[in-house]
């Protein structure tokens, strides 16, 4: 903590921020997310509307107190199922070695020359966009990122004498992977699942301000730009608010790991 | 040389081939087909049966990827389920604006990328490259959408010089077009440069620590020629990587961008054959994406390989 640069500091503060609100956001909404409570619509920030109301006059602060635990939660999750995805499939790769890891190498190779808002596009038209769905969608679209990082970690590690001494003793594959290889990859692969986590929340918005991702009547931080664009012309706080949220959590999100990457032990 | 370039070309052409499996395999998981589709809601099961025999569609899945696949290498990916019309007419309308927007980017974000990067790189440890590093850290992570509706709000609704809606047609002359291009070229530069010129920095500043450049140095040579005569030959492997990378994501990437301004391009097409559920005008935007990404690879790779004699010897 005390090691970490003011930017780091930043990032840490805006992150466990955009965690709190998703944790108890919707406890402390001033609204409920459907009351259509003012009798304007884009109206401007006001004592009442701290951040205006929407397309059709509903509170935004409370919409998006509400709105942030889609985007945080899916993000998390989405990451968090990439990385252990990614990761379980590097260390047999790596233990198996031979076709197996060939195999999967290749595969994993193919899925990452498919650009990621492609790759998510097309499992979209094929699923659907329910949030589970969208969840496994984002997690399969960043699991060969993780792989490929884990797979060189993993081949690195398997190279060192405690490996080998573990091997000579005699203990299992699943041994080997679980408990001499994994533990020493997990710095670098909290790095990289704070890494993809921004990267589904931006591709998860993204796909909701595109109409595709979560869909009414759930509403996450990226639906929300995309349902009052119309007020862009006025600049409502409607459209403002939302983006900016998003920008601040990827932002700092993306600040906290450059800082905890040059200012840790090199 | 030859054999390794045959090789690494070879190894392109095998992952196209399988990203079209991928992306056959994800587009017959949809329930439905094009037979259902035609025929509507009340057709009986029997018409449904004969049509989808008529169009060859009741083959099994890998004779139907391999007619599929056969037609996109004759340059027909087939009929748009929900336009009527041959999907290759409607990529032809959209491909040439796609690519234009693309170039325009390019001519803006690769130099300037270059010019962030070297800066960086020159200035290491100091203020200027630690506020580039903030900068282009938080540029990365910014959602589209804010960059591009903050330019709107900027430029078109506060100071209204530039339109907020990207008209590109054949009517408008190519003053009209550069000018509704501006602001949708402006929120891709920004989009791309940052990680373009993180890379490149990364890449120099590797290249200044090295023995080389101090002898450079010692004999009293100015920055600006180590920089550009010794420096950068040997970091354009890197460096043309990363404008590959950044550049790869302008076709397919542009997605957010294209819409906000009604651009009229490839990615907002894509993005319609989604929602309309349009499968083979969908496969054919996707094959399009990742194929142009592998040749942007293909192509950094080979410009590694020829500035770096050791990448031609292994």
């Amino acid at each position: 903590m005390s090691g970490l640069s003011w930017t780091g500091r930043i990032g840490l503060g805006l992150v466990l921020f955009w965690l709190s609100v998703a944790a108890v956001g919707p406890m402390l909404a001033p609204h409920s997310v459907g009351d259509f409570v003012d009798m304007e619509v884009f109206d401007t920030i006001s004592a009442r509307f701290p951040l205006g109301s929407d397309y059709l006059g509903r509170d935004m602060l409370s919409r998006l107190l509400f709105g942030a635990r889609y985007t945080v939660f899916l993000g998390l999750g989405a990451a968090v199922l990439a990385c252990l995805m990614g990761t379980a499939l590097a260390l047999v790769s790596v233990l198996r070695g031979g076709w197996v890891d060939e195999v999967l190498a290749r595969g994993m190779d193919t899925l990452t020359s498919i650009p990621s808002k492609v790759l998510a596009l097309v499992l979209v038209a094929a699923f659907d966009s329910t949030l589970g769905l969208l969840l496994v969608i984002c997690a399969l679209t960043y699991a060969p990122g993780n792989y490929r990082i884990a797979r060189a970690l993993a081949m690195n590690l398997m190279q060192l004498d405690f490996v080998t001494a573990a091997r000579v003793r005699g203990e299992g594959a699943v041994y080997i992977a679980l408990r001499e290889v994994l533990p020493n990859m997990v710095g670098p692969l909290l790095a990289d699942l704070g890494l993809r986590c921004v990267f589904v929340v931006l591709l998860l918005s993204g796909l909701s301000f595109l109409g595709l991702g979560v869909q009414p009547p759930y509403a996450d931080l990226g639906s929300l730009v995309r349902e009052n664009i119309s007020g862009l012309t006025d600049g409502a706080p409607a459209i403002l608010a939302p983006a900016l949220a998003i920008a601040s959590l990827t932002v700092g999100a993306n600040l906290l790991i450059d800082a905890i990457r040059t200012g840790g032990p090199r | 040389m030859i054999g390794l370039l045959a090789r690494r070309i070879g190894s392109s052409l095998l992952t196209l081939v399988l990203v079209s499996m991928v992306i056959f395999a994800a587009a017959s998981l949809l329930p439905g087909d094009a037979a259902q589709e035609a025929l509507g809601q009340s057709a009986t099961p029997a018409q449904v049966t004969a049509l989808r025999h008529e169009m060859g569609l009741d083959a099994p899945a890998p004779v139907r990827y391999a007619r599929w696949l056969a037609a996109m290498l004759r340059g027909d990916p087939g009929q748009s389920s929900v336009a009527n019309m041959p999907v290759r007419d409607i990529i032809a309308q959209r491909l040439p604006n796609s690519l234009m927007l693309a170039g325009m980017t390019a001519v803006v974000a690769v130099p300037l990328a270059l010019v962030l990067g070297i800066v960086a790189a020159i200035h290491e440890g100091t203020a200027i490259d630690r506020a580039l590093n903030i900068a282009t850290i938080s540029m990365v992570a910014m959602p589209e959408f804010l960059v591009a509706t903050l330019g709107v709000l900027v430029f078109s609704v506060d100071l209204m010089w530039l339109p907020a809606i990207a008209l590109v047609s054949d009517a408008s002359g190519p003053w009209e077009t550069l000018r509704s291009c501006l602001l949708p070229v402006m929120c891709l530069t920004v989009v791309v440069v940052a990680q373009m010129a993180r890379m490149t920095r990364a890449a120099i500043a590797d290249q200044l620590g090295r023995p080389y450049v101090e002898m450079a140095r010692l004999k009293g040579m100015g920055l600006r020629r180590i920089v550009l005569v010794h420096v950068m030959p040997n970091a354009i492997g890197p460096v043309v990587n990363a404008a590959a990378l950044s550049l790869s994501y302008l076709m397919g990437g542009a997605i957010v961008v294209e819409t906000i301004f009604s651009f009229p391009g490839l990615a907002s097409l894509m993005v319609n054959a989604v929602t309309s559920r349009d499968m083979p005008l969908l496969q054919a935007c996707a094959m399009i994406f990742c194929a142009a990404y592998l040749l942007l690879i293909l192509i950094a790779d080979i410009a590694a390989m020829l500035a770096d004699p050791r990448l031609r010897a292994q």
